[in-house]
């Protein structure tokens, strides 16, 4: 592989935001006199975003095709597309190394769906739109960073510079009500998560690099090369004369939860709704549909792959906090009077299905649980540009307010079904390849682990049947009934070509992956084969 | 893969290929929608007669069904574990072939006529509604806009409109049957069976903006259809964690790998839960088999989740017949037949185990339990929604009981004969209803609402409309049992025939329920009609379209004829005639274990006979020989007093699971997960965090204010002079961030290549 695939799908969207910075400012210019300079300018900008994520987004196609290719024909290496190793900074054993393998190639492409069909529903955005596309790009350049990095340090480099523009495209272009609170939350939570986790990344740096591991850097291959030494289950004194302790077992959770509050998980959930409900819809699209994915993929990536005797510990009892999301995010999600908020807390509940497909420690389980980052992604994404098209017309998202929006924008009728069928885990859509895949892993879990994860299994069936409650109902409230004209201001009127465009594509892929599982499903597999034979799964 | 084993595969395909083409071709066209559609059910009806003669015409199909398959979801480590979708013709499924396309194409071209002509009344919100439906088809401008008691306004609305569409969705239905009837294996099987769950869904609600003037708290399509999937859901998802189950423990979700390999039946024989004495006696099968045997609770409609398919009557008729007849109650029953080897895990022929004991259970309590309610019902497809239920309980007994073949059998007779009756119930409504427009231009005047569905209102149509009563007669005897002529009367004898010689328990149960079925039959019948009419509306009653009529005669037909593949073959005369029981022979091939041939005794069948002829002899003494006056109350209303208020009230189930379930999880998730644990507590906890922050930061600046002030002022001063200089920094102006943010990120971009390849 000479050409930089890696980089370049990264760097693109930095370019875009370069560009985007140099180009002449249209607020500058007097609305009355050059009005349509402005309106060429603003064109510009959009243009230039949506070409940048078109790129990114054509290039993560390939790249999910040809890491599937490689599978198929046998190829055993760990990572593809690898560009680096090179150092970075050497003194601190910080290097740049990018690479993917059958985990992250799905979401590098989930990150070009959501970020181009992201800019193809803000075309609308008047406000400062040089300013919201630039950030948009260093926003999806982190996201990019995150899934294709190979390096710690440099995971969390791009973890961190996802974060920042987040927080100000949030209280910036968000809705006014929540904005800056929602900010806030969202921008706290996510960095302590991140701090503690960065944290225990680099006490296990330094315990292998005490342990007499050869030119010890933050590279994931160093890291391994470490764990299979053994040096993470050797047993350290505890201060004040406490006892002994396992690294592994005694860093696992702060590393595993601290990455898991961007995975929403249990009781670190709350930065999520509000922080969807305050963002303007691309980010919400990003948000939930591939922040919170950083979360459950570090998680496994840092945590599970890097400490397996510490997930052995610690997921048993960990599977109760995401039979809790499942199941509590999903009546919450039923009793909400804000469209949005349903949006928002169902996010949490079906994250949870994903944590739990880690904790059944088999292959079975976290194939599925792979599957469902995508699933869960395109499918929030789908949901959140549906209240937005919504919103953007109503200006409410109150329940008991809309009605009848089936009559004016059909086409948004139908991808919210779609959307909602997936959700439920409809056989043909690939919400069910996701989900089936998990409860049998879990069954499995039941007899090699421990009894009470089939019982675990049982309860969170209440998480599927309430998400069909709230997603009838929210069709039956929103999308049909009688439409009231007298009731809103503007004409409400159907969604523009983009809209659906962008509609069109997330819905293609929920149907292809859930038609064609074996487009996605063997890749994940192989991917997280080696995850599982390290925790006794597979 | 040979051509027969290629038609298999392509059984469900041309009712797929009519949804995608109406919906994406043709919808603008209501003619040609119709076409495509029955052009399509006939052409798979075609695929299903040659491959069903084939069928019937090979040796041995149970040991050699005809099977292709391939994989779908790779799963697990190895070829062997991941899922093969196949498709898979064994007699059982060859049994669906003959009976589904039938049905379905008869409710196809039912639909044509049905779908034609008709009404409803709609609400209209923001006063001025019109404009609203300003150039979307099927609006009608013709009527005026009235208010009802609720203070509505309502207008009607052309039940036409979406007639592609309802012909698109039916499409859909029938193949997401077909493809759960072909399907080799249990995953397969579950995707026809949630295609069919959605489809109900779309259907029952399909008259969405459907509303009652003057009943304001009756339910609306709209929630009917709710109320279907989400039941039908619950169930759905239990089922799913059998199957779940299943497939870790055996490794495979194929029929044949299962119920054909002994070695795996019998490993399913080992205890469930070793640890729990209480449970010990309960196999791993038996387990398995009561979840998926939940699925079938909802989806059949079974007691207590029964409560979605009286309400599931807000769709029209035709999709009543489909689902109430051909396709989605008959796939539960289905599955349970097709799981017959797990959900009797640990059966030998004698000792009921504890599955089979419930299955019985509630298979035969249901029979009873809703054939009372049938007794007392006003509308004339509630009473036949409450019989559909009922009759499916006496197949889920006969499953209870090992008698499979005998459920088999009555799910064929009874899918045909009551796709005859709820379309009978259909050309009855529409009669009435062309009736009451008819009686309108003649200058009579009708309430609002006026029921056209309501057997009070009716009366005397025996003379309007002839085909329909005949055939709806000849529905109605053989749902009543009526002896040797009739369908139903063979497969309910075998079923009562196998109660009788191995559960007389669910015998006496199913007995007096066969009883009450002929007697609230033959006042269905009566009450419809007998006698002089009761309203203008049945009075001027027409129906002549040929589409609807056409289905009606060619189901009677198999009503009459369908039973005679399955006489005993001891039975006098008609027993040796008819070929010796072909239905049993032929069905009882498609388990390892050939069922023993149940020896004929006469006892059962006389008891049966005198039981249907005397409930028929009863109904027909009170509703016919005497028929009700206009205006006249029910005579059964006397009779049973307060028991007849709970048994039209259903016995307040519905009002129970309000009561009992609804509104306390609501209540739940609300109150309790939403404003108290996540808003009260987890929030708290943060809101708190931060105000202590905040707090500390306010005494620290006092502090700095109060104590470290004067001799550090100097300081200070300089300090701020330092942030004075500094605040421009901080000015919100985005663009200024951005600046900053960029230029960080290229110094380090800059650092990067400094130390990679300058240095």
């Amino acid at each position: 592989m000479d050409f930089p695939f890696l980089t370049v799908i990264t760097f693109i969207p930095v370019l875009a935001a370069v560009v985007l910075f140099l180009m002449p400012d249209e607020t500058k210019l007097d609305p009355r006199a050059d009005m349509a300079r402005i309106t060429t300018l603003k064109t510009g900008y959009r243009s230039v975003a949506a070409a940048a994520t078109f790129i990114s987004l054509l290039l993560g196609l390939w790249i999910f095709f040809a890491v599937n290719q490689f599978y198929n024909s046998g190829e055993t290496s760990l990572f593809f597309f690898e560009d680096g190793r090179w150092n970075w900074v050497p003194q601190l054993g910080i290097g740049y190394h990018m690479g993917v393998d059958g985990i992250s190639a799905p979401m590098v492409l989930l990150t070009g769906l959501a970020s181009f069909t992201g800019v193809l529903i803000s075309w609308g955005i008047d406000d400062r739109p040089r300013e919201f596309f630039a950030f948009f790009m260093l926003l999806v350049a982190g996201v990019y960073g995150v899934f294709v990095a190979l390096d710690v340090f440099l995971l969390f480099f791009f973890y961190e510079l996802a974060i920042f523009p987040m927080y100000v495209l949030i209280a910036t272009w968000g809705w006014k009500v929540t904005r800056e609170y929602g900010a806030m939350k969202l921008t706290l939570y996510i960095l302590v998560g991140s701090v503690v986790a960065l944290v225990g990344v680099i006490a296990m740096y330094f315990v292998a690099k005490d342990a007499g591991i050869a030119d010890m850097t933050f590279d994931m291959v160093d890291f391994m090369r470490a764990r299979d030494a053994g040096v993470y289950d050797r047993t350290f004194d505890l201060p004040l004369g406490l006892g002994l302790a396992t690294f592994a077992k005694t860093w696992f959770p702060f590393i595993f939860i601290g990455f898991g509050i961007l995975a929403g998980i249990f009781p670190f959930h709350n930065w999520s709704p509000d922080g969807h409900v305050a963002a303007p819809t691309a980010v919400s699209m990003i948000h939930a549909g591939v922040l919170m994915k950083l979360g459950a993929y570090s998680a496994l990536r840092v945590a599970v792959m890097l400490l397996p005797e510490g997930a052995k510990t610690h997921l048993p009892w960990m599977v109760f906090l995401t039979l809790i999301n499942v199941v509590y995010g999903s009546m919450i999600a039923m009793v909400q009077r804000d469209f949005k908020y349903v949006i928002g807390f169902s996010s949490v509940s079906h994250m949870g299905l994903v944590s739990m497909g880690w904790a059944t420690m088999n292959l079975t389980g976290m194939t599925g649980a792979g599957i469902q980052m995508f699933s869960h992604g395109v499918m929030t994404a789908l949901f959140f540009a549906s209240v937005g098209m919504v919103y953007d017309r109503a200006h409410t998202r109150d329940i008991p307010s809309l009605g009848g929006f089936w009559h004016r924008m059909p086409v948004v009728a139908l991808a919210f079904i779609v959307g909602g069928l997936v959700s439920m885990g409809m056989p043909g859509f690939s919400g069910f390849v996701a989900e089936f895949p998990i409860f049998v892993g879990m069954w499995q879990a039941g007899q090699t682990i421990a009894p009470y994860y089939a019982v675990i299994a049982i309860i969170s069936a209440i998480g599927i049947v309430v998400t069909a409650a709230y997603v009838l109902r929210i069709v039956q409230r929103i999308f049909f009934g009688e439409f009231d004209p007298s009731k809103w201001h503007d004409e409400i009127t159907d969604v523009t070509v983009l809209d659906k465009l962008a509609l069109g594509i997330l819905v293609t892929w929920l149907i292809l992956v859930g038609v064609f599982p074996s487009i996605m499903q063997p890749m994940v597999s192989a991917g997280l084969e080696p995850i599982a034979r390290l925790l006794g799964g597979a | 893969m040979d051509t027969l084993e290629l038609l298999v595969w392509l059984i469900p395909l041309p009712p797929l290929l009519a949804f995608l083409i109406i919906l994406l071709v043709t919808r603008g066209n209501k003619l040609l929608s119709d076409i495509v559609a029955v052009a399509a059910i006939l052409g798979t009806w075609g695929l299903s007669l040659t491959v069903f003669f084939n069928a019937i015409s090979t040796e041995h199909l149970g040991e050699h069904p005809l099977r292709a398959a391939f994989t779908w979801l790779p799963l697990g480590e190895s070829v062997e574990t991941s899922f093969q979708i196949g498709a898979m013709v064994d007699p059982l499924t060859a049994v669906m072939l003959f009976f589904v396309p039938l049905t379905a194409s008869m409710i196809f071209i039912y639909s044509t006529g049905y779908m034609a002509t008709g009404h409803y009344w709609t609400e209209i919100k923001g006063g001025h509604g019109h404009d609203d439906h300003a150039g979307e088809e099927g609006d009608d401008h013709g009527h005026e806009m009235v208010v009802d008691s609720a203070g509505r306004n309502l207008v009607r609305f052309d039940a036409t409109a979406w007639k592609a569409r309802f012909m698109a969705l039916i499409a859909l239905f029938a193949s997401g049957m077909l493809l759960l009837s072909v399907a080799d294996n249990l995953l397969l099987l579950f995707i026809g069976w949630e295609i069919m769950g959605f489809c109900s869904y779309a259907l029952i609600g399909f008259w969405h903006n459907r509303v009652y003037p003057n009943q304001p708290k009756r339910i609306t399509p709209m929630f009917a259809g709710i109320k279907a999937f989400m039941t039908t859901r619950v169930a759905d998802v239990i089922m799913l964690l059998g199957i779940a189950w299943l497939y870790s423990y055996t490794g495979t979700l194929s029929f044949r790998e299962i119920m054909y390999n002994e070695a795996m039946l019998h490993a399913l024989e080992s205890s469930a839960f070793p640890n729990i004495v209480a449970l010990s006696t309960l196999t791993v099968g038996g387990v398995i088999g009561l979840l998926l045997f939940a699925g079938a609770v909802g989806k059949s409609a079974q007691f207590p989740l029964h409560t979605w398919l009286p309400d599931a009557m807000e769709g029209p008729t035709p999709v009543s017949a489909m689902i109430h007849a051909a396709t989605m109650v008959s796939a539960g029953v289905y599955m349970i037949i097709r799981m017959y080897p797990i959900i009797s895990t640990g059966f030998h022929g004698h000792g009921f185990t504890p599955t089979m004991q419930i299955v019985a259970g509630i298979g035969a309590f249901t029979a009873l339990f809703s054939a009372t309610i049938a007794v007392a019902q006003r509308d004339i497809k509630k009473v036949l929604a409450y019989s559909t239920i009922s009759q499916l309980g006496y197949m889920v007994a006969a499953v209870g009981i090992g008698a499979y073949v005998a459920a088999a059998f009555h799910l064929m007779t009874h899918a045909i004969f009551k796709a005859l009756l709820f379309m009978g119930s259909g050309s009855v409504i529409h009669a009435v209803e062309h009736g009451e427009e008819h009686a309108h231009h003649h200058g009579h005047h009708f309430p609002i609402d006026f029921d056209a569905q309501d057997m009070f209102n009716m009366g005397g149509l025996w003379k309007r409309i002839p085909v329909t009563a005949w055939t709806f007669l000849i529905g109605g005897l053989a749902l009543s049992g009526f002896p040797l002529v009739t369908a139903g009367f063979w497969s309910k004898d075998e079923i009562l025939a196998d109660a009788f010689a191995h559960a007389p328990a669910v015998f006496v149960v199913l007995a007096i329920a066969a009883f009450l079925t002929a007697f609230y039959t033959m006042r269905q019948i009566g009450l419809t009609f007998a006698g002089e009419p009761r309203t203008h509306a049945a009075e001027e009653a027409t129906q002549t379209d040929w589409r609807m009529n056409l289905p009606l005669i060619i189901l009677a037909f198999f009503a009459i004829t369908a039973g005679f593949v399955g006489v005993h073959q001891d039975f006098p005369v008609l027993g040796r005639l008819l070929g010796e029981n072909p239905f049993h022979h032929f069905v009882g091939g498609a388990l390892l274990e050939h069922p023993e041939t149940l020896a004929f005794s006469f006892t059962p069948l006389i008891l049966s006979i005198v039981i249907a002829l005397s409930g028929l002899l009863v109904g027909w003494l009170i509703y016919v020989r005497k028929p009700l006056a206009a205006g006249q109350e029910d005579p059964l209303k006397k009779l049973l007093g307060p028991i007849h208020t709970l048994l039209e009230n259903k016995y307040y189930m519905d009002e129970l699971y309000d009561w009992a379930v609804i509104r306390p999880s609501m209540w739940f998730a609300e109150k309790f997960v939403y404003l108290f644990i996540d808003r009260g507590i987890i929030d708290g906890i943060l809101h708190f965090i931060a105000r202590s922050v905040e707090w500390m930061a306010f005494r620290n600046k006092d502090f700095d204010t109060h104590v470290i002030n004067g001799g550090a002022d100097q300081v200070v001063e300089g300090i701020g002079g330092l942030s004075d200089s500094f605040k421009y920094v901080q000015s919100g102006r985005v663009q200024q961030y951005l600046a900053v943010a960029v230029a960080g990120l290229l110094m380090l971009v800059g650092v990067f290549v400094w130390t990679l390849f300058l240095r």
